[in-house]
């Protein structure tokens, strides 16, 4: 087994027993990355990254994350480090500052290689909205990572790393997660600070881990949560996030969604599902149905909350702070013809989208409805959380899609979130695992808990995953 | 739904310069995506009221510590038009 196929946690452990270095590793993943056929990276720091492993590998104590590698979505700033959030509005912008949360895990070891490639702003669900390239599917290359997070998903499945960061507004961690059959998490609204994350929508965007065990996820997770003063949605964390170590189900009561089992959701999905019920039963726990009525709402709900939210945010990208600028004759043409030359089509339509439904007249039709609507959201929740303990429902309605199959139909793009936007309505903890294949392609489990309920999600997934045993490895990938 | 004027008066207000070919598009993209979303024009929401943030937190304060922030060049360093003074725009007429 070589030094790529260990998981984080098993990196860590050779690094402890002196079998291996932080330098070893990171020359093992470099060279993952530099054949990397998937192009899952769009910045990479090596030199950066060598110095902070040889300084690591100086300590006389390793930090806790021993100088084990990580790529960060290129959402979060890494200062001095070229951060685009995959948009020719950012492009050669290099960050003042780091983001908390990749500066915690830092400061706990970890070594940052380089930046993942990404939906423009995390708009969208496949990657494809990168204006840079397209991500492909580790398990197959026909189709697509899913998104906004493909880069960090197909990193991890390649095992170029043994983890990741992304940032989940509607599922961007979660959905890719399950197309590239790993783990990802999105964690309570507020646990991880989003200082140094690019915004997208404020009152849903999450930072969250992805890895190939829920192990290395909690790892990971554990030196990111807590109150930052530099964002004041940033919480204190209650207690610490461990190490999951349950390896059954027993007394656990998870409602199955009745709303995400239905028709929009592929036959193959549906048994992959079925099948890992079936498993949660094995191991103790109890099934039973649960109804969220407002559930097939979220989307529509999502899709003018979240386009009001970032035509709000996106004010900022006028060519003059950074990035590039158009030359024009006035202050008002300059940022017109910046805005309409270097926005991608998917950042435009939100943009469009989401001024119309803040506009005056339209203002209570639309986005005022939204968030009242958002209201029974958390509501059902809430009555769902008096009756089980957590929810389950698929995490994609499909398996991978071919590339260029819905670049034309922004609706249906949208609907590949149609199962991760209502908890993200919620502000909920949510993990994706990988719970089986359709037609040799991973399928994702999505669990859901009611908020700071991370500790027995993290347990309820590390006794599926046991059981399940899936196996992470893409066919054909040589490590 | 949503016509040519509407278009091009949300353009404006969101500055973007579209070409008439965008226009088109985005005319029939949105009003296309707006079908979908209609459907939350339809629900019974009388007496529920609205949620704009999952976690209410409010005064949110620090200790009143002075902490220098970045330096003129730091802040400048990025932009494609800096001046010894600040960032540099064209004229606003």
């Amino acid at each position: 087994m070589g030094l790529r196929d260990l998981t984080a946690a098993g990196q860590i452990a050779a690094v402890l027993a002196g079998e291996t270095s932080s330098e070893e590793l990171l020359d093992a993943h470099l060279a993952a990355i530099a054949a990397d056929d998937v192009d899952a990276f769009l910045a990479v720091d090596a030199e950066g990254a060598r110095a902070r492993a040889r300084e690591i590998d100086a300590m006389p104590e390793r930090p806790p994350l021993a100088g084990v590698p990580i790529g960060i979505k290129d959402a979060l700033s890494v200062r001095d480090v070229v951060t685009t959030a995959g948009s020719r509005m950012l492009e050669g912008f290099r960050p003042l500052y780091t983001a908390t949360c990749v500066a915690r895990l830092e400061a706990a070891g970890a070594v940052v290689v380089g930046k993942t490639n990404m939906d423009e702003f995390a708009m969208g669900s496949s990657t494809e909205n990168s204006a840079f390239k397209n991500t492909l599917n580790p398990w197959d290359h026909g189709r697509v990572p899913g998104g906004s997070s493909g880069g960090s998903a197909a990193a991890v499945a390649e095992r170029q790393v043994p983890w990741t960061l992304g940032s989940d507004t509607g599922g961007s961690i979660r959905q890719p997660a399950a197309l590239c059959g790993i783990v990802g998490m999105k964690p309570t609204y507020g646990a991880v600070s989003r200082s140094g994350l690019i915004a997208f929508a404020s009152s849903l965007d999450q930072v969250g881990p992805f890895a190939r065990t829920v192990e290395d996820a909690a790892l990971l997770l554990r030196h990111m949560v807590g109150r930052d003063p530099m964002d004041s949605t940033s919480l204190d964390w209650p207690g610490e996030i461990a190490a999951p170590t349950a390896t059954d189900l027993s007394g656990m009561r998870v409602g199955v969604v009745d709303e995400l089992m239905g028709d929009g959701i592929e036959p193959g999905v549906r048994a992959a599902v079925d099948a890992a019920l079936g498993t949660i039963e094995e191991l103790g726990g109890t099934v039973v149905p649960v109804s969220l009525p407002s559930a097939l709402s979220g989307l529509a709900t999502y899709y003018v909350l979240a386009p009001a939210e970032c035509s709000a945010n996106l004010a900022r990208f006028d060519g003059v702070r950074y990035g590039p600028v158009a030359p024009a004759a006035n202050l008002l043409d300059q940022y017109e013809t910046t805005r309409g030359d270097l926005f991608g089509p998917e950042v435009k339509r939100r943009m469009m989208l989401g001024t119309f439904a803040l506009a005056s007249g339209y203002y209570d039709q639309y986005y005022g409805r939204a968030q009242r609507v958002r209201t029974l959201m958390v509501r059902e929740f809430a009555q769902a959380f008096e009756k089980v303990d957590l929810l389950a429902s698929p995490t994609s309605p499909t398996v991978a899609f071919p590339l260029g199959d819905r670049t034309a139909d922004p609706y249906a793009m949208y609907m590949a979130d149609v199962c991760t936007i209502p908890v993200s309505l919620a502000g909920l903890p949510a993990i994706s695992i990988p719970c089986g294949l359709a037609d040799g392609l991973p399928v994702g489990l999505q669990l859901a808990g009611p908020a700071f309920s991370e500790n027995a999600l993290l347990g309820a997934a590390h006794a599926l995953e046991g059981a399940l045993a899936f196996d992470t490895r893409p066919p054909g990938l040589v490590t | 739904m949503i016509d040519d004027e509407t278009v091009r008066h949300v353009a404006r207000l969101a500055r973007l310069r579209l070409s008439p070919d965008e226009e088109q598009v985005m005319r029939e993209e949105l009003s296309g995506i707006l079908e979908h979303i209609d459907a939350i024009r339809a629900m019974d929401l009388d007496g529920v009221p609205p949620t704009t943030h999952v976690i209410t937190l409010e005064n949110v304060v620090r200790p009143d510590v002075p902490v220098s922030g970045l330096t003129r060049d730091e802040a400048l360093r990025e932009a494609a038009h800096a001046t010894d003074e600040g960032f540099g725009v064209p004229r606003m007429d």
